[in-house]
């Protein structure tokens, strides 16, 4: 192997990508932005949830336990109903996410000990939102119910669950999703830079060319993977910075471990995109095989819906995705405070990727010619 | 025929043969969709089931055991019995566990002295959605345990103010359901873009135009020309997720078909004039190619309200989802697929997918000339 080769040619292809003014402005600023509004928008805790109030009561204890829903930053009261027909046209619009409804004798009810229903009109069209909202107005009631029966001299159910949550102590969405929106950009930006670099040569026939020169298999192969590589890691560690310092995620675990996770997965991800590359005979087919591998690799990483939720065959399938294993070394860096002793298991699957994938492009190289 | 129509038929025929051709424009059409809503509807689910469950219990006796037994009968848990909490700690640090619940060992002696007997519980919080989850249903096998034994007594199980929910439109809380729709829209929306950001690039980088050029056909009829094809293309596409969404995933369609058919083709034509919009700007597959994937994968994924919710987003956030164009469909496709034809939603979604397609027609119109430079 010729070091100054493989130099040249690195050096050749980064300069292919950093001519072009438009080029250089896709790799660089839409990740940037996108972190800061993926960041933000990306969360699975709710804010001014609206709710609707049907109080048919009116008494002490309703008007309480209402000024609680209110006094929530979880909620924020959009209308007050007074009939059953508001219920409908509220939740169907949208403009309601749930009507909470308190019977005429919900006061006494509770005053006489009696159980007072408190009714929930729910939409249900997004699962998850729906059963996140009813959580929160669960909490609301059980701390109403505690000091209703404290205040009353009444006995409280006779056991306590005491929750603690490890790692992400407030339970914050924020904290699971931004480390996995790293995992994302970055895999967006080293397919983008590697995929097309062989198509497109192959296309424009340059790729003849560079085959008949002293260039070995392997020698263009690294050449053709650093500009990749290089950029990738560069990016990575812009937007770690900005991780930990605009959106407070910690760090508390082995830089030196998050360092060689981000290697790894460099590397393994670059062979998909070079292999992609060689695969292809035009620029057409190369984009469309990005999008095939990105869409899928984001979407069964466990970046917003878990693994552990997906059928066996479809788990199964995600032991080919490297950013599955990435994610979790980000997370466990980052949250978990991991070292290298925890991960190790993350780290081998992705420099097997990495070994197939680059070795099938360095051999399709010579051996898909048309 | 007239002339016009004579060179918008020509100009459709070239470009289905093109289609016919390279078989990359219709594997994106049909196989694209097929391949990524099996595994995305499979895939992609938010409904915890089997979540592994660490047990300790320092004391065993009926108390504990009953207890326990409650989270062994359930469908959400896979418990698995630790003899410490050092232990159980462990296995919840190397992520073989999921949560722990500990029973310390003066347990049943307080619970049957009346004392208040609390229940250690630790989850992992990197996933605070589904440590979310897993607390709730930890909390709900626990209220059922509970009202269990204090009838058992023979005394009653009261809580003062007692919470009754109805959900609606999806009572069974699938995430399938809802998550199967957005789906759609958010392929959709990479096809549409994929299928036309290429075309005009195409045209200009194999010198291709300025043969165009030189021939009678008018711009409009050289854009209508090459829309028709990928919007039938497009349409086929979306009937057949569409098929797969109801015999497949048995999401229910409690509104007229014509509805969904209308919606979807103004979506399509929606997603192919961003990709032919992209196209003309660019003038180079390699740009247009990353443009696409730059602008339609991740901030429909993300910021269309598929998964997150809109309105918990900061206010900034909330007024740059505007432009993101599944934003409108997701929320007519849910509202279409499991509320019914609620016209309000239709209308206002609807209108907002039109105003786009008219600015970005006149951005097109006015992006695409005949003239080299």
């Amino acid at each position: 192997m010729n070091f100054f080769h493989m130099v040249s040619l690195a050096w050749k292809e980064f300069l292919t990508l950093m001519r072009d003014k438009r080029s250089r402005i896709i790799i660089i600023v839409p990740p940037i932005l996108q972190l800061f509004i993926f960041g933000f928008a990306a969360t699975y805790d709710l804010n001014d949830v609206p709710v609707a109030i049907y109080n048919e009561d009116g008494g002490g204890a309703s008007r309480e336990l209402v000024a609680r829903i209110e006094g929530s930053p979880n909620f924020s009261v959009v209308a007050r109903i007074d009939r059953d027909a508001q219920i409908a046209p509220l939740i169907d619009d949208r403009k309601a996410l749930m009507v909470i409804r308190l019977g005429a004798r919900f006061s006494a009810d509770l005053q006489q000990g009696r159980p007072a229903p408190m009714q929930i009109i729910i939409d249900g069209r997004n699962s998850n939102t729906a059963m996140t909202a009813l959580n929160y107005v669960r909490g609301i009631v059980l701390d109403f119910n505690r000091e209703w029966q404290l205040a009353q001299g009444l006995p409280a159910p006779p056991v306590k669950l005491a929750v603690r949550a490890w790692y992400n102590e407030n339970l914050q969405s924020r904290w699971f999703i931004v480390p996995g929106i790293i995992g994302s950009l970055v895999l967006v930006v080293t397919l983008l830079v590697t995929s097309l670099s062989v198509a497109r040569e192959r296309e424009q026939g340059t790729f003849d060319q560079l085959l008949v020169t002293p260039l070995r298999p392997v020698e263009i192969l690294i050449g053709k993977a650093l500009p990749g590589i290089v950029i990738g890691l560069l990016e990575a560690s812009l937007i770690i910075v900005l991780m930990v310092w605009f959106f407070d995620v910690p760090l508390r675990g082995s830089i030196a471990a998050l360092y060689l996770g981000i290697f790894l997965f460099l590397v393994s991800t670059v062979g998909v995109g070079l292999m992609i590359s060689s695969i292809s005979l035009t620029q057409q087919q190369a984009i469309l095989g990005t999008f095939l591998f990105i869409v899928p690799a984001v979407i069964l990483s466990g970046f917003t819906t878990p693994i552990a939720n997906m059928p066996e065959v479809v788990q199964w399938i995600t032991h080919i995705n490297p950013l599955r294993y990435f994610l979790v070394i980000v997370r466990g860096v980052t949250l978990e405070g991991d070292g290298f002793l925890l991960l190790w298991q993350q780290f081998w699957p992705m420099a097997v990727i990495a070994i197939i994938t680059l070795a099938l492009a360095g051999w399709l190289f010579r051996h898909r010619m048309y | 025929m007239s002339d016009r129509g004579r060179r918008l038929l020509g100009m459709i025929r070239k470009e289905s043969l093109q289609i016919l051709r390279d078989p990359s424009s219709i594997s994106i059409a049909f196989v694209m969709p097929v391949v990524l809503l099996l595994l995305f509807g499979y895939g992609v689910s938010l409904d915890a089931k089997s979540i592994p469950l660490g047990i300790v219990i320092e004391q065993p006796d009926t108390a504990t055991q009953s207890l326990a037994g409650a989270f062994d009968r359930s469908a959400f848990f896979a418990p698995r019995r630790f003899d410490s909490i050092q232990q159980a700690q462990q296995a919840l640090t190397e992520r073989r566990i999921d949560g722990i619940l500990w029973l310390r060992s003066d347990f049943s002696d307080r619970l049957l002295g009346g004392e208040e007997a609390p229940i250690g519980v630790f989850v992992n919080g990197v996933d605070s959605n589904q440590a979310n989850i897993t607390q709730g249903y930890i909390q709900g096998t626990w209220l059922a345990w509970l009202q269990h034994v204090t009838e058992a007594r023979g005394r009653e199980f009261r809580t003062p103010v007692a919470m009754e929910q109805r959900i609606w439109f999806n009572p069974a809380l699938s995430s399938r359901l809802f998550l199967v729709p957005g789906l759609i829209a958010i392929i959709m929306t990479m096809i549409g873009s994929l299928l036309t950001a290429m075309v005009v690039a195409r045209e200009w980088e194999r010198g291709t135009m300025e043969a165009l050029m030189v021939t009678p056909l008018h711009m409009a009829e050289m854009l209508a020309g090459k829309l028709i094809p990928y919007f039938l293309l497009g349409m086929g596409g979306m009937l057949l997720s569409v098929g797969m969404a109801l015999f497949l995933f048995g999401v229910p369609l409690l509104s007229p078909f014509w509805m969904l058919m209308g919606s979807s083709a103004l979506f399509m034509l929606l997603s192919l004039a961003i990709g032919l919009l992209i196209s003309i700007v660019t003038r180079n597959q390699f740009l247009a190619g990353q443009v696409a994937l730059v602008v339609s994968f991740l901030p429909s994924f993300l910021l269309s309200g598929f998964l997150f919710d809109i309105h918990s987003m900061p206010e900034w956030v909330q007024t740059i989802t505007y432009l993101v164009p599944a934003r409108y469909f997701v929320a007519i496709l849910q509202t279409l697929f499991l509320a019914g034809p609620v016209w309000p939603v239709l209308l206002v979604n609807g209108g907002a997918m039109l105003l786009m397609l008219l600015v970005l027609t006149v951005a097109v119109v006015r992006k695409s000339y005949k003239r080299l430079d």
